[in-house]
């Protein structure tokens, strides 16, 4: 009996510990590929870093050049994304936060803002495709801007909302105890609890939409040469990245590695700067 | 506490048109400051009516656009493993199957480790410990799916690619099960596809998982531990069926980001149009064959067919993604309490 009930605790006791250190083995597996990834874009990325990089634009097969256009298409393209689409997010988080808290309508605007947000990017591509690069008749700065608008939207609708959701409502009722009408105690109170929070969000967005390829490369395609001009195609770090590791050329692939470090850099630091500032925040 | 929120919110717009003190501004400011509110909340609820407007417009001029293929190839779109630009004969079975059974590998080897990791920074990690290595976890998602698909190309492909012999021996030679195993040892393939993927949605599976396992109340926990059970019967049977139906949604989510992964993807699955049980065979995905061939499309058929196949993948993460939304929510609905 006792040699029974032994055995079924040793077998207990094993598997506690076989599972568990499993449990310890997937955790550096999964540490594992993120080391091996990061290593790889370092690596690789590092020895084809140069001066020429920032200086020279997209170069022909077999000659030496950079990859200055297409740093400029993509920060105008980030740039104008993050003028469409944040006034739009803070409004409308502004709406579910402000107006319409615990209606049933916000409840439904949030389930499908969240359905938005991880819709698979290409599918907007080809949405902004539709509706604007065959009306226009061409492939444009323009309509990549536009669906990188669409995909910075849900983000920052949603850190919006649950960032003035979080602000004290003792704050409000002291702005309208004073009389203030709603919208002014919402923008000169509300806004200001929550700045550092939304800023977060549309820190997290703009990492989200700056290493984005795939809606860019029907939208707005890309471009060998410098341009700033966004009604035509334009060049950008991604599909400049995805056309030339796909070539067989070791020139272009480098550039490609180049510009994959400082693509990875770029979100990276962009995310740790809003983990920071949420950080910042949190012990409230 | 939201009720009461909304009970204040009804007070203080109750509070605002009839101040104890009387307004010192004139009617005609009073009607401005008005105006002024209306106008503020039809632009912000407009707006926020904007997100619905954006998804029902996806859906129908991908719809549209599809109309074509849809129209002349009727059903049969659905089953035809043809693609054919030439002659103009397009099917959508062989980007579905791939679609599908790529991500369907993904989840096979991330649900394991998401688990395992979750399991690790919930219950066993120091506190110390387990900030920085969620963060490091969550990472992985933050890195552009494209460099995903270089690594995939010139790194990952080369090493999975020599092990592939030995897999063609060996896993190769069993019966049923032997034929995913037996194809040329190239490294890039159905297989490879599904590896990245699975890297690319631990992050996003494992930090559900762990979400959702904190949530778990500490006195279930210590009264399973109170009669004696070990960490892993706790886990086992205490944390996980508390949480079942949100790990559940954590793993829709992982799988409605799979789904529509394009660059990493692209650069590993072969883009072959063609049906192949062996998964180390090229295939083709529904993301990566519009990344591949759209810009290119020369005829209204060809364009229209890549549409239509864009609305295939648009369906399916949809219903995966309100799938995965709804059972999520539960959790916050007091789940588990009935599932004891």
């Amino acid at each position: 009996m006792s040699a029974t009930m032994n055995v079924r605790y040793l077998r207990r006791r094993f598997w506690n510990i076989f599972n568990l250190g499993m449990a310890v083995a997937m955790t550096l597996f999964g540490l594992f590929w993120l080391v091996w990834i990061l290593w790889t874009t370092l690596s690789y990325g590092a020895t084809a870093l140069n001066l020429e990089l920032f200086t020279g634009d997209t170069p022909a097969p077999g000659s030496i050049g950079g990859l200055r256009n297409a740093f400029v298409g993509s920060l105008l393209m980030i740039g104008m994304a993050v003028l469409i689409g944040t006034p739009v997010g803070i409004l409308a988080g502004t709406y579910l936060a402000e107006f319409a808290q615990g209606s049933r309508l916000a409840g439904v605007i949030r389930f499908f803002n969240d359905i938005l947000l991880s819709a698979p990017s290409i599918v907007i591509g080809l949405f902004v495709y539709a509706v604007v690069v065959v009306p226009m008749g061409n492939f444009s700065g323009l309509a990549g801007a536009l669906s990188l608008a669409i995909l910075l939207l849900p983000v920052v609708l949603r850190t919006t909302d649950e960032m003035l959701g979080m602000v004290p409502g003792t704050m409000r009722e002291a702005a309208l105890a004073l009389g203030a009408p709603h919208w002014k105690m919402i923008v000169q109170v509300s806004y200001r609890a929550a700045r550092s929070g939304i800023l977060t969000g549309v820190l997290l967005a703009v990492a989200r939409i700056s290493g984005e390829t795939a809606p860019l490369l029907f939208t707005a395609l890309s471009n060998q040469f410098f341009s700033t001009n966004l009604d035509k195609p334009i060049a950008n770090v991604p599909v400049v990245i995805f056309q030339f590791a796909m070539s067989p050329y070791p020139e272009w692939q480098h550039l490609a590695w180049a510009g994959a470090l400082i693509a990875a850099m770029a979100v990276l630091v962009l995310s740790l700067v809003s983990r920071f500032l949420i950080k910042d925040r949190s012990p409230r | 506490m939201d009720d009461t929120r909304d009970a204040e919110l009804g007070m203080w717009k109750a509070a605002v048109p009839s101040p104890a003190v009387p307004y010192r501004i004139s009617p005609a400011r009073s009607r401005h400051l008005h105006a002024m509110d209306r106008g503020f909340r039809w632009l912000t609820g407009g707006l926020a009516f904007l997100v619905l407007l954006l998804l029902v417009g996806v859906a129908l001029s991908l719809f549209l656009r599809g109309w074509e293929a849809f129209h002349h190839f009727g059903f049969a779109f659905f089953w035809s493993d043809a693609w054919d630009p030439v002659t103009e004969n397009f099917g959508a079975l062989v980007p579905i199957y791939g679609t599908l059974v790529s991500s369907l590998i993904a989840l096979l080897i991330a649900v394991p480790i998401s688990f395992g990791i979750a399991l690790f920074i919930s219950e066993l990690a120091p506190e110390w410990l387990r900030q920085p290595v969620g963060s490091a976890i969550e990472l992985l998602a933050g890195i552009p799916s494209i460099i995903f698909g270089m690594w995939g190309l010139f790194v990952f492909a080369p090493v999975l690619g020599s092990t592939e012999p030995w897999l063609n021996d060996h896993l190769g030679a069993l019966p049923g099960i032997g034929a995913l195993f037996r194809g040329p040892p190239m490294g890039i393939g159905m297989l490879t596809a599904g590896i990245i993927l699975a890297i690319m949605v631990i992050p996003f599976i494992s930090a559900i998982m762990r979400d959702v396992f904190l949530v778990v109340p500490a006195m279930l926990k210590e009264s399973a531990y109170g009669l004696g059970a070990t960490t892993w019967e706790v886990a086992r049977h205490v944390v996980l069926p508390y949480t079942r139906t949100a790990v559940v949604g954590g793993v829709f989510l992982g799988l409605g980001r799979a789904l529509g992964e394009t660059m990493a993807v692209t650069f590993v699955i072969g883009n072959a149009h063609d049906l192949h049980i062996s998964l180390l065979d090229a295939g083709n995905s529904i993301a990566a064959a519009l990344a591949n061939e759209f810009a290119e499309a020369f005829s209204p058929m060809y364009k229209s067919a890549l549409m239509a196949l864009g609305f295939i993948l648009f369906i399916i993460t949809f219903v995966v993604l309100v799938l995965a939304k709804l059972m999520l929510w539960r959790l916050g609905q007091g789940q588990g309490k009935a599932g004891l």
